[in-house]
């Protein structure tokens, strides 16, 4: 498959940038890179800037109760390229850098995850709640918050 | 002496246009705009934390209602992903009647999206037109599923029935009609020059712009952006029929219009050749009583909405239910570039501009 | 209804109140001015209820003001999320008296399907009295009708 050719280059290229701060699992459809929080932006920027991945096409969190996990799915438009970037950070500290500055896409987005996880993002222009009242207490999608269901 | 400021005004929540919840809130400089922000959340029923409550089959009812204009579309994203996390193979016939419903479900969107826009610009006559043709959609969902506008039609493996019998004279009867609907279309609205003054030339949006702010669907394609995720990375089926991708040159108000009218067409083809090729079959894969998949498994899976890409991202953690799921909604983040495109025009342009969009505020807030 | 009770309270201290009264409450039962309210599937078969094939305006319903200060009717369609409640009471607050609700739909009743979250709020009775219920998800348009009817009867004082 092309897709195999295409990342061969662009998981070799990264090990070299990263040197060695990421861990890559090759599962289809979606190869797996994980970093932690100090290279993050490092790896997120070389994505974008040496490999084209322009359209970030889906940021999200996990909760998995020992720390959280943020999820990035990054394509390149229009010949639909794509990896996937994940970045675990404990429960305690949650924060991470904004990816504002390289994607747009990501402002609202992490909104969203402060919102309702309760991971900070810092360097971002506006993190305020976006889909709760600004006097809501508390993070829904975290696993200690209960509801009745 | 005379001084002016800026004033701010807002629009919505409660206004009359049928995007449910929005706020946006507008700063003006007489009626030019310095600055829009937008507020969303208003229809927020938190579904993603019910999602870990329910098993995968009882979820299946809640997909709907995330876009509860073209239903049988989050529903089908939503099987799909399953299907896709527990390796499940779904019978031939229930494939073809997926694509048969999920494409009504675009044009039935679209349709409304013609009419919402007609009536937000003031036009009152183009949506009742609009509304008419679309009944003829929802009767054929309450033919196939019960209900008219949420579908919960889908299962995990297949579909729950088969067609029943009176269904495919009405669709082959609608698709028969649809040119002239569209030619009604064309004379009553699309050659109104006063339409075609709101919205030629308002509301740009640059490919550039719509890529970089996760812009996806029709309206990444009145960008001139060709990208729709049933030709790139074709699910299901779709990769056996022949149509077309509309798109658009400007990337303006008008654009985002003539490609979803475009759109219309290209979906009836799609329809017409799911018919033709539909075979005889099982409509439901067997599938365990108790649906697990397998602990740390995960799946993100997108489907070409009708406002743009849908994607489902669950986690499993062994459980039958889901560990986390996310749903990346279009509107969303379609949402988020009302600032860009509304910089610089005037008030009445915020309207034309949101309606163009196509945001249903049920997805966009989840 | 706070109106009959007023008419007890008159006629227990012999004072007898005109049939105007009945007269108004009869010609509003016949044109509630709905608010443009919505947010949510709910207000999606509203919409189809004041389309051509279902028509509203049969009933005389059809004049939806924009305006909670024009309005006397608010059909709360849809879920009350946690941000919307503000803007919900503001609403209402805003209607000028005699004013009426209808509750249409499952998550205005009683939360929905979405009873169960934290998002939703568990029916708009927790915010103000309702006059009418209308049951389902979404309810069609010809119970939403039944509902309207219902509340003609209601106002218009038939039994």
């Amino acid at each position: 498959m092309s897709e195999i050719n295409y990342l061969a280059e662009i998981l070799k290229d990264l090990n070299q940038h990263m040197e060695g701060q990421i861990q890559i699992s090759e599962n289809q459809p979606y190869t797996c890179i994980k970093t932690d929080e100090k290279n993050l932006i490092k790896l997120l920027k070389r994505l974008k800037q040496k490999h084209g991945f322009n359209y970030l096409a889906n940021l999200t969190a996990v909760d998995y109760q020992d720390h959280f996990e943020v999820v990035y799915h990054i394509h390149s438009v229009p010949d639909n390229r794509k990896i996937m970037v994940k970045c675990s950070i404990s429960r305690e500290k949650a924060q991470l850098p904004s990816a504002v500055s390289l994607w747009p896409a990501a402002d609202w987005q992490e909104r969203e995850i402060y919102d309702l996880m309760g991971i900070k993002f810092t360097g971002h222009p506006n993190l305020v709640r976006i889909l709760l009242p600004e006097d809501f207490t508390g993070h829904p999608l975290r696993k200690d918050y209960q509801i009745k269901g | 002496m005379i001084s002016s400021e800026h004033m701010t005004i807002n629009i919505g929540p409660q206004h009359p246009s049928t995007h449910g919840g929005l706020h946006v809130e507008a700063v003006l400089d007489g009626e030019k705009i310095i600055d829009t922000i937008v507020h969303v959340g208003y229809v927020h029923r938190g579904m993603e934390k019910i999602a870990e409550s329910k098993t995968y089959a009882q979820f299946i009812p809640y997909s709907s209602r995330f876009d509860y204009l073209a239903s049988n579309l989050p529903n089908l994203g939503y099987v799909q992903a399953v299907e896709k996390l527990m390796g499940i193979k779904v019978p031939e016939r229930a494939e073809y009647i997926r694509v048969i419903l999920a494409e009504l479900s675009r044009i039935a969107s679209h349709q409304l999206f013609i009419g919402s826009l007609c009536i937000d610009l003031g036009a009152t006559t183009a949506m009742m037109y609009c509304f008419r043709d679309r009944e003829r959609i929802m009767d054929m969902f309450e033919m196939t599923s019960g209900q008219r506008l949420i579908t919960a039609y889908m299962r995990i493996g297949g579909v729950a029935e088969d067609l029943p019998e009176e269904f495919y004279p009405a669709v082959r009867s609608f698709l028969k009609d649809l040119p002239a609907m569209l030619k009604e279309y064309d004379g009553l609205i699309f050659g109104n020059e006063i339409l075609q003054a709101r919205l030629k030339g308002v509301g740009k949006l640059s490919a550039e712009d719509a890529i970089a702010y996760g812009v996806s669907g029709s309206n990444l394609r009145a960008s001139g952006v060709n990208y729709d995720i049933r030709k790139i990375e074709p699910y299901g089926i779709y990769d056996r029929f022949d149509f077309e991708v509309p798109l658009g040159q400007n990337g303006d108000c008008w654009d985002r219009l003539m490609v979803r009218v475009e759109e219309i067409v290209q979906s009836a083809r799609i329809i017409e050749q799911a018919l033709e090729a539909m075979p005889e079959g099982e409509i439901k894969a067997k599938v365990p009583r108790v649906l697990k998949a397998e602990k740390g498994a995960e799946v993100y899976h997108r489907i070409e909405s009708s406002k743009g890409e849908l994607g489902y991202y669950i986690v499993s953690d062994g459980t039958d239910k889901p560990y986390r799921m996310h749903v990346r909604a279009p509107s969303f983040i379609n949402l988020a570039v009302l600032p860009i495109i509304s910089k610089g025009g005037l008030l009445q342009d915020i309207i034309a501009n949101i309606a163009t969009l196509d945001p249903v505020l049920g997805e966009s807030d989840r | 209804m706070a109106l009959e009770q007023d008419v007890e309270i008159l006629e227990k201290n012999n004072i007898l109140v005109s049939t105007l009264e009945k007269l108004w409450n009869w010609g509003r039962s016949y044109s509630f001015w709905p608010l443009n309210y919505g947010c949510g599937c709910c207000p999606i078969e509203l919409l189809a209820a004041s389309a051509s094939r279902f028509d509203i305006a049969r009933y005389g319903y059809e004049v939806f003001r924009a305006a909670p200060r024009q309005a006397d009717l608010l059909l709360v369609a849809g879920p009350v999320s946690q941000k919307m409640k503000p803007i919900l009471e503001r609403v209402w607050a805003q209607m000028p008296e005699p004013k009426w609700v209808l509750a249409m739909g499952n998550c205005a009743t009683s939360g929905g399907p979405f009873k169960d979250g934290y998002a939703v709020l568990p029916g708009c009775d927790t915010l103000f009295k309702v006059d009418v219920y209308v049951p389902g998800c979404p309810p069609r348009p010809e119970a939403l009708f039944h509902g309207l009817l219902e509340l003609k009867k209601k106002v218009g004082g038939k039994k």
